[in-house]
């Protein structure tokens, strides 16, 4: 197996040309910009498609027609109901993208971006590339998504640019805000609801909608692939819903190709910060809302540093899928009719959409502020609210961290010409609501005591700190994707001391598989990503690596231990969690009570000192967990209802929990499906 | 090879803009004018293919009349002049001896082909660049004893030894010649069939059969690895009209003959047979039924299937045939598709029965132009269902009404439909009327019968224009396939897009003429042709880009839903995607046919399985 993808991955670094687009609007009439002459080139000179139009189109689909009569026949109601059905969902859904109010936006968003931004980076060459893109072929936007600032980022940029105007898919509760629903709506979102669960009509409504703009292409479509903003500030696993819509016209033929553009967006502060936090603890996430919204323009007031938009290297689905799908399959049955996706289909959505995930984790930026964020994070809490860490030992490990994350490919935005001592102090500068500088020290700051007559009791002060930690895992979550290969690694030779290359291997596999909610892994390249990790690893002295055996360098300790240190919060929470599972009482528990009880069971392992992370009290981290030990058979749903009930297989958690802390061998492990050493 | 063109874009503008002129001009002024693309002319002048030519019979040597390394008469030619101006040579066709000023700058702008540069044709081989013949001894002795002629000569082995495919004519343009028939023999009659097959399987020889030899599927070509002689059996002098059904309306005809001769005795006794394919003037009744073939004509009359009633066919194994003519049976699978299709792997066709129809009375050409092939194509759908609703209850008397070309530019651009109604006088105009009605709806415009004629007509020396291509570096072919209606659209878009990147990858220099149009309508979908061609300068293996691009092309098709092939046949060319297409039990199904019709594979041209 050869290396040298890396070495090509990092040639695409180089030269890359980033302007700040704000840097312009501070010179020049943000009046001017907003009234700019918009000229694009869409798709082969496709025609503008009015709102009404589309509309019309899906409703006459012979698609709709199909399912309306389907469910006419099932219900028992009248073809014309179900079609006026069809057609409020539709208006309910509908984008309504008009120029003016892009306009609008654009003089708005350059007022608010300059406040809050010090300037907002964009690769030149990667929207020359997008420009050409959007000629040859449908275009699909898609852009992670960590904060609501995402939301319409790319069609400014893109109005700037002279480039189409995406529609844009958004969660429904942004369409029930007072006003700014309806700008969004005439800023080209579209709105889809979050349970659709088994509602026919509505999936058909949905694909048809997604799949006549993707056809039509007279606008770019653009998407979160993730399916939500992500709390923890790490990539989320990919929802394949949306990306099966968007791709079938090509699977069916009716569009040459789509190109796909991931597209990074990156904070240097994200402006939900405190949000985040408190939403993962279990403080319900406020409904979007247009008085919350005004609420938060407490958040106008401060600086939030950089943003990076970086915009990916167009794929084509046509070059992704070839000798993965055989498009014949569609030859047999009316490319109107329902059908649902084939094993091979859905294998190959799901791995593009894995892949886009990666592209986007790959080109976006990190700051030194996440590099920090790692190290905080190494060290225990009490340390860091009580004694502090000291200033110039964090410099010289952050500085060390740097070389590291550089050496593994990451993109640092690092600002060049000023010292280093300079850059650091100004990022504990702009994140001073999380973490303050005293007297040579560093401390992580806790929330404000709300004025109580009574004491707080002990429960409340892990809460404290815990929201505090969390927010630090978010920034430190930022830069997981360098790490994480190696760190696996790392984790494997430490966990199993074992020297050979299959075993290292088998482990590397398993933690992958415990860990693909957490982490994004291409299925089926796990084979790739351990010959990363290993040449990353032996690049940067931590390990040697033989023909059949790696050892740890003499040199590797503090790389090794670093990378073991950043999973083990991780580890420690995978572990209590299944050490609750393996103490519960019944075998059978709910979806309701788990959140609550896993939270009270480790936050009494934090007050007795046998649990050293907080962020076991996650509410993410218990969600992802209860979907490693259902994909690893350890737990089975048994009731889809009101109430979600499990079934806990306890020995099969023993078993994991075994495996996980190097109880059991790893010859004893089953090879990985996949595995080809 | 085709009068539209799709080159840069810009370029596609302004031969759009001409088209709209020439047009414009033509509604107002339908006798008037210079036509500014040369391959307009061709229709302008086209004209009854071949009247004037007055010898009945293909000669045994072909190679005294007909191109032995390109397409058609030896007479007959585009070329240019002394002063660049192409003209048409010879005096078989109406077109013959015309100049076409226009076609130099078609030809140039199209391709980026230039009269300076140019790839003349190597001489004909001789008989030492021939291999010699692998001769069975004791065969040709007991051939000699049933007076049956037969050849040796390098020249007739080496013009039996190809079809029209792109590459078989490059390579026998710079000379090349591979593995080729070791002798060519003669039946005249079913009988001399019978003891040509039996001495074959005698003495283990093995057989081609050889029809009017235009095959573009590489059916014709020898196997390299054959080692026994190989025999091509030449049917042209088996093509006799033996009798006519007057009563019944049926002809039984020797498989020999060619189409234009067919048509022409025919004619003479006041019928014919409505089958026209593209190449009528050399093709013949055998070769059709061994292909499945289709006519331009096919939605009155029916394609070869429809419009046979018996078959002989002689097998290895004896004489396969019905002992009725009934028009239809009900006895199991139709043996007749066993034949049907076979291309010359399970025997030789000798005589078919098949339907004839009084000669229509009127016959009148029409042109619809629409603003693009979206609408052109809806309409041809349209036009179909409405009349065939309509007419319904006309099914004896020869339909009247007929399309017969549909010719796409680019899915953004205008694009024409040509027409052809046939019957008795009053009937053709009604139906003229409300086919321009239809089509209005569509927003098609009627663009005169000349058009209409022209575009039909241009069916006939559209061959001969890839000869010219290749004397100035351009190469080219045509291929089709079968699609649904719904995917009439997306499969042109996809393919001629394929085919445009496929070039770029593979560094063709310029622009490729990537085109198609809708040749064939059914009810529930469309025959549609590519047409493709590129300049070759700068390319060292052009061929092997011709080949990897049509194989590209190929694949595209079928993803789309289009059919490994509509007309053309498998041959060796396609082949290798017969098992996908018919299936693993398909595959078995037609394999046991041949084992037990041929077990020795005395016709061993390897085609199709």
């Amino acid at each position: 197996m050869t290396n040298t993808y890396r070495e090509s991955d990092r040639l695409c670094l180089e030269n890359e040309e980033f302007v700040d687009i704000l840097e312009e609007r501070r010179h020049s009439s943000d009046l001017g910009h907003a009234f700019r002459t918009f000229s694009p080139h869409p798709y082969k000179g496709a025609p503008p498609c009015s709102a009404g139009e589309l509309s019309k189109t899906v409703l006459d689909s012979q698609h709709l027609r199909y399912v309306t009569k389907e469910i006419a026949t099932e219900t028992g109601a009248s073809v014309d109901e179900v079609k006026d059905d069809a057609r409020v969902i539709l208006e309910e859904m509908s984008q309504n993208l008009q120029l003016g109010f892009i306009r609008l936006m654009g003089y708005t968003l350059t007022k608010v971006f300059k406040r809050l931004f010090t300037s907002i980076y964009v690769n030149m060459e990667g929207l020359s590339m997008l420009q050409q893109a959007v000629q040859d072929s449908p275009v699909i936007l898609m852009p992670n998504h960590r904060s609501y600032v995402d939301f319409l980022i790319i069609s400014y940029v893109l109005f700037t640019y002279d480039i189409p105007i995406p529609v844009i898919a958004a969660g429904i509760p942004l369409a029930g805000m007072k006003i700014v629903g309806e700008i969004l709506r005439r800023s080209g979102a579209f709105f889809i609801r979050r349970a659709i669960g088994s509602d026919k009509l509505y999936w058909a409504v949905l694909s048809e909608y997604v799949r006549t703009i993707v056809r039509m292409g007279f606008a770019p479509l653009e998407f979160y692939v993730e399916g939500l903003r992500s709390r923890t500030l790490k990539s989320l696993t990919p929802k394949l819903g949306m990306m099966h819509m968007v791709l079938e016209p090509y699977f069916k033929g009716e569009v040459y190709d789509i190109t796909l553009v991931p597209i990074s967006i990156s904070y240097d502060r994200v402006l939900e910060e405190s949000l985040l936090a408190h939403e993962l603890l279990g403080v319900p996430k406020p409904k979007e809302s247009t008085t919350g919204l005004l609420k938060a323009s407490r958040v106008l007031q401060e600086n939030y540093g950089s943003m990076h938009v970086n915009f990916g290297r167009p794929v084509s689905v046509r070059q992704l899928c070839q000798g993965k799908i055989n498009r014949c399959q569609y030859n047999l049955i009316p490319r109107d009719l329902p059908q649902g996706p084939s094993a091979e289909v859905q294998a190959c959505v799901s791995w593009i959409a894995h892949l886009v995930v990666r592209l986007q984790e790959q080109g976006s930026f990190i700051s030194p502020w996440s590099l920090m964020a790692c190290l905080f994070l190494q060290a225990p809490a009490s340390a860091l609210t009580e004694q502090g860490l000291p200033w110039q030992q964090l410099t010289e490990k952050t500085l060390w961290l740097k070389k590291l994350a550089l050496s593994f490919g990451a993109r640092l935005h690092w600002p060049g010409q000023t010292p280093d001592a300079d850059v650091l102090s100004s990022t504990i500068a702009l994140h001073r609501s999380v973490i303050y500088r005293k007297s040579g020290r560093v401390f992580l700051l806790l929330e404000d005591e709300p004025a109580r007559k009574r004491p707080i009791s002990a429960v409340d002060g892990v809460n404290r700190t815990a929201a505090a930690v969390l927010m630090l895992a978010s920034y430190r979550n930022q830069s997981l994707h360098v790490f994480i290969r190696p760190a696996l690694l790392a984790t494997a030779v430490r966990i199993t001391k074992s020297t050979r290359r299959d075993e290292l291997f088998v482990f590397f596999c398993f933690l992958q598989d415990i860990f693909s909610n957490e982490f994004i892994f291409i299925p089926g390249k796990s084979s790739q990503d351990f010959e990363e990790a290993c040449f990353l690893l032996k690049e940067c002295g931590g390990i040697c690596v033989g023909q059949e055996e790696v050892t740890e360098a003499e040199a590797g300790l503090e790389v090794l231990s670093f990378l073991c240190a950043l999973l083990q919060p991780f580890i420690d929470s995978y572990q209590v969690i299944f050490s609750f599972l393996y103490e519960l009482e019944a075998h059978v528990f709910s979806e309701k009570e788990f959140v609550p009880a896993v939270r009270s069971f480790a936050t009494k392992l934090i007050l007795s000192g046998d649990l050293h992370t907080y962020e076991a009290l996650s509410s993410d981290t218990q969600k992802n967990i209860l979907s490693a030990v259902r994909r690893l058979g350890a737990v089975t749903k048994l009731r889809v209802s009101e109430q979600n009930e499990y079934k806990v297989n306890k020995g099969a958690v023993r078993q994991i929990e075994n495996i996980l802390s190097g109880k059991i061998p790893p010859q004893m492990l089953q090879t990985a499906p996949d595995a080809r050493l | 090879m085709a009068s539209n063109s799709s080159g840069g874009s810009s370029d596609r503008q302004r031969i759009a803009q001409q088209r709209l002129s020439i047009i414009a001009g033509h509604l107002q002024r339908p006798e008037d004018g210079e036509w500014a693309i040369g391959a307009e002319e061709c229709k302008a002048q086209g004209s009854k293919p071949n009247v004037s030519s007055k010898g009945r019979t293909v000669p045994r040597r072909r190679q005294e009349i007909m191109k032995w390394n390109g397409w058609g008469y030896v007479d007959s030619k585009f070329q240019f002049n002394k002063k660049g101006q192409a003209e048409f040579t010879g005096k078989r066709y109406r077109l013959s001896g015309m100049v076409m000023p226009a076609l130099k700058e078609w030809f140039e702008s199209t391709f980026g082909a230039s009269l300076q540069h140019k790839t003349p044709a190597s001489a004909i081989p001789n008989s030492s660049a021939v291999q010699p013949p692998i001769l069975n001894e004791a065969f040709v002795e007991d051939l000699k004893s049933t007076g049956i002629p037969f050849s040796q000569d390098a020249e007739d082995r080496v013009f039996r030894a190809h079809g029209h495919c792109l590459h078989e004519i490059f390579a026998l343009r710079e000379g090349k010649v591979g593995r080729v028939p070791d002798m060519v023999v003669w039946p005249s009659n079913h009988n001399d069939v019978v003891k040509i097959v039996e001495l074959a399987c005698k003495h283990n020889v093995c057989l081609i059969p050889y029809g009017g030899g235009t095959s573009v599927s590489s059916a014709l070509e020898c196997p390299p690895e054959e080692t026994r002689t190989i025999v091509s059996v030449d049917t042209s002098q088996m093509n006799r009209i033996l009798w006519i059904d007057e009563k019944n309306l049926t002809a039984h005809v020797e498989a020999g003959i060619v189409g234009q001769e067919l048509e022409r005795l025919l004619n003479e006794s006041g019928y014919c047979t409505g089958h026209e394919p593209d190449s009528m003037e050399f093709s013949s009744l055998g070769g059709w039924v061994a292909t499945r073939a289709s006519g331009m004509k096919k939605n009155i009359y029916g394609n070869i299937e429809d419009l046979v009633v018996h078959i002989r066919m002689v097998t290895p194994q004896g004489v396969i045939e019905k002992s009725c003519q009934g028009p239809r049976m009900s006895t199991g699978p139709d043996i007749h598709h066993f034949i049907l299709g076979s291309e010359g792997t399970l025997g030789v066709v000798t005589e078919v029965t098949m339907k004839i129809r009084p000669m229509p009375e009127y016959q009148k050409y029409g042109s619809v132009v629409f603003p693009n092939f979206e609408q052109g194509v809806a309409c041809l759908r349209e036009v179909l269902t409405l009349i065939t609703n309509v007419f319904a209850g006309h099914a004896l008397k020869p339909q009247k009404f007929y399309i017969t070309k549909f010719k796409g530019f680019d899915p953004n651009r205008l694009c024409v439909a040509t027409l052809l109604f046939e019957g008795d006088r009053e009937r053709v105009l009604q139906h003229e009327k409300q086919v321009y009605d239809i089509a209005a709806k569509f927003g098609g415009l009627a663009a005169g019968e000349d058009n209409g004629q022209r575009g039909y007509m241009l069916t006939f020396v559209i061959a001969y224009l890839r000869d010219l291509g290749m004397d100035y570096y351009v190469i080219g072919e045509s291929f089709e396939t079968s699609v649904p209606w719904d995917r009439v659209l997306d499969i042109c878009r996809n393919v001629k897009e394929r085919i445009i990147r496929e070039c770029k990858e593979r560094g063709v220099q310029f622009p490729p003429l990537s085109t198609c149009r809708v040749t064939q309508t059914y009810d529930a979908g469309a025959c549609v042709y590519f047409y493709f061609a590129f300049n070759y300068r700068g390319l060292s293996d052009p061929v092997h880009v011709y080949e990897q691009v049509e194989h590209a092309a190929r694949d595209e098709i079928l993803a789309n839903g289009g059919s490994l092939s509509h007309h053309h046949g498998v041959g060796k060319l396609r082949k290798e995607w017969m098992r996908e297409t018919v299936s693993r039990v398909g595959m078995g199904m037609l394999k046991s046919v041949k084992d037990y019709v041929d077990p020795g594979n005395i016709f061993g041209n390897r085609n199709l399985l």
